[in-house]
């Protein structure tokens, strides 16, 4: 039902990821169905605690479903396993959120960059370095002045350059980029944003781009996804879903960005609450308990995602157009 | 400013590194009057909460401070330990990001909230007990009775950063620091907690400083904005007056290089090129100027003076400025 295109490279279809905490269960992902097209950039947004990298992480397999399936170009890599898996994995690949303590820093950067390589068996010493300089170079880095070097003679920004090549040098063609720019200052930020468009056109990258910034997300997204406390409330187009949002949450979470202009007099907001225990979530709808039109229906019953508007789908009894 | 609550003169922070000495803070004047908000922003590295901490005399203990901090009539530098104790927590408050290292984790919200008030206050402890209620109240937390007994890993970010701001509030401060109040939270819980900041400074008439990195933060909650880069202040103005025409060029890269909602996606972000000076190597000229793009002549050998502009009260320190009328 959320077709995104006619050829969908990942493809996540009722994926439900749980964890248990203490003999609780966390429902981190509950019931979760995305595509994302070949070429595409999905935004995925949602605060600490929706289970927006947990997706990112059962998507990699690094983190195992309960139910569901991840289809990546048509091979469901929840039914991998070995050197299957290891292989499909190749093809995917995931930046973090803190680049520094993504580096082992007791070794040399051209070796952190040359790992992968080695990890999928190419022998030849050449051939890697001649990879490992291709793509040191597109990151903006001089491979003759930097290989040598440990991580800790790096700023922030530059490690996150340094891990974005990494996640390159095996040619991927699906890059999970988990939060990559939120441990960075404002100035370093608009650079490794703008990289990270170039990389995507320069290797053909399709990118799920998971962040809590919405203004970030939409800086670089063609659909956006919002979660709330592990389910989806709304996908849609970037510009049409930040226009019009349908579902309640997405348009809170709009207003609550400050907006870097005094005369837009911030509201003085609603009280919203803050998000409950993912070890309890509410029945029905999950973000009914902070919603200013939530009813007697929206406790009983779990909205589907349904269409709001053209390529635009919300989960809510009550949607806002 | 005259009258003003606080005014920092001619602050300088020095620390020694095994790298060499670093000034944090290189020459800083500030003043902010009771009942104002002043936004002071910047950078990770720009000496923006080694000012709040020369400012509340909590520097490490190797910093060396030289310069004045006169708080309500008295300079802070010259002041007893004991008598800075008694000022910090009364009249003298400070909210940090994290709640967790404000916090006492082995104690109650009750008894850390009580403590304080009888700590400042000459309240018995039924009053004190009954003023605690009474503030967990006021920033918005439900059933402050009960919340009295918990520990604070008992209680969500953006709870604990209610406590912390109870806590700061406890003696009717008149001078609040917030650094970074709401760095550490989800952006529904930000707004709520700027809010909260926002009403109970007008309701006491308190001075405030918010230190942020945050542009859209200090725009619609501060009267005065003062932007700090590489230690110093650089660009200084009411802020409607800063954001109608900023004259520093990194003030309006900094803005420029925020990503904006009403911007199609994949539009090239104008980002700032390299990254700030080393601070244990001390540039000559503008310490911006290796990254700016009006950078020419004297700016890489002779350092601007913070300055007025057309009126007294926007300041900034820049050879080639905006100019007046164009961009922002």
């Amino acid at each position: 039902m959320l077709q995104a295109a006619s050829d969908p490279l990942m493809k996540v279809e009722n994926l439900v990821v749980e964890y248990s905490v203490g003999g609780k269960t966390i429902h981190a992902v509950s019931d979760v169905s995305l595509e994302i097209a070949r070429g595409e950039t999905l935004g995925l947004v949602g605060e600490s605690g929706c289970g927006k990298s947990t997706l990112g992480r059962a998507v990699l397999q690094l983190r195992q479903a309960v139910s569901g399936k991840v289809l990546f170009d048509g091979h469901d890599l929840t039914t991998l396993k070995g050197e299957s898996l290891r292989k499909m994995r190749r093809r995917v690949q995931l930046i973090f959120q803190d680049p520094i303590a993504s580096l082992n820093p007791r070794r040399r950067i051209g070796d952190i960059v040359a790992e992968p390589l080695v990890i999928a068996g190419v022998r030849d010493p050449e051939e890697r370095k001649r990879r490992v300089s291709e793509v040191l170079s597109a990151v903006g880095l001089d491979p003759t002045l930097v290989s040598g070097r440990l991580p800790h003679e790096f700023s922030g920004g530059q490690c996150q350059r340094i891990c974005i090549a990494r996640s390159l040098v095996l040619n991927p063609e699906f890059v999970i980029c988990d939060e990559p720019v939120s441990a960075l200052d404002v100035s370093i930020r608009a650079q490794i944003l703008n990289l990270l468009e170039e990389m995507k056109a320069r290797y053909g990258l399709t990118l799920l781009f998971i962040a809590h910034d919405l203004a970030v997300v939409k800086a670089v997204s063609d659909r956006v996804a919002v979660m709330y406390l592990g389910r989806l409330c709304e996908v849609g187009p970037s510009e049409q879903l930040f226009a019009r949002p349908a579902h309640p949450y997405t348009a809170l979470l709009i207003e609550a960005i400050p907006v870097p202009d005094p005369d837009v007099r911030p509201t003085m907001s609603v009280p919203v609450g803050e998000p409950p225990s993912p070890i309890a979530p509410p029945s029905g709808c999950r973000f009914r308990t902070r919603c200013p039109r939530a009813d007697a229906r929206c406790a009983s019953e779990v909205p589907e995602l349904r269409v709001v508007a053209p390529g635009q789908f919300a989960a809510c009894h009550h949607p806002l157009i | 400013m005259n009258g003003a609550l606080l005014s920092v003169e001619d602050a300088v922070v020095d620390l020694p590194t095994p790298r060499g000495n670093l000034r944090a803070v290189d020459h800083v004047d500030l003043a902010v009057g009771a009942g104002r908000t002043l936004g002071i922003v910047g950078e990770s590295g720009c000496g923006k909460t080694m000012l709040s901490r020369a400012i509340l005399q909590l520097l490490p203990r190797k910093a060396k401070l030289s310069g004045r901090v006169i708080f309500d009539g008295q300079d802070l530098t010259t002041l007893s330990a004991e008598k800075l104790r008694k000022l910090r927590g009364r009249s003298l408050a400070v909210v940090f990001q994290d709640p967790m290292t404000s916090l006492n984790p082995v104690l109650t919200i009750g008894t850390q909230l009580i403590e304080t008030i009888q700590e400042h206050l000459e309240l018995d402890l039924a009053q004190a007990r009954q003023r605690s209620v009474e503030l967990l109240t006021a920033v918005g937390i439900p059933a402050p009775e009960q919340r009295l007994t918990q520990y604070p890993h008992q209680l969500s970010g953006g709870m604990r950063q209610r406590v912390a701001i109870a806590v700061a509030l406890s003696c009717e401060p008149k001078l609040l620091i917030a650094d970074e109040p709401t760095t550490a939270l989800d952006v529904t819980i930000q707004a709520q907690i700027l809010d909260l900041l926002a009403r109970e400074q007008q309701r006491r008439h308190m001075a405030m400083i918010i230190i942020t990195h945050d542009l859209g933060v200090v725009a619609g909650r501060t009267d005065e904005v003062a932007v700090m880069y590489a230690g110093r202040v650089v660009e200084r103005a009411p802020t409607p007056a800063l954001f109608k025409q900023m004259r520093m060029p990194y003030t309006e890269a900094l803005l420029a290089a925020l990503p904006k909602l009403d911007v199609p996606p994949h539009t090239p972000l104008p980002a700032i090129s390299g990254r700030p000076p080393d601070p244990t190597r001390p540039l000559k000229g503008c310490s911006f100027s290796p990254r700016c793009r009006y950078s020419a002549g004297r700016c890489s050998t002779e350092k601007p003076r913070l300055s007025p502009a057309e009126t007294l009260e926007h300041l900034y320190a820049c050879f080639h400025p905006i100019a007046a009328g164009s961009g922002a």
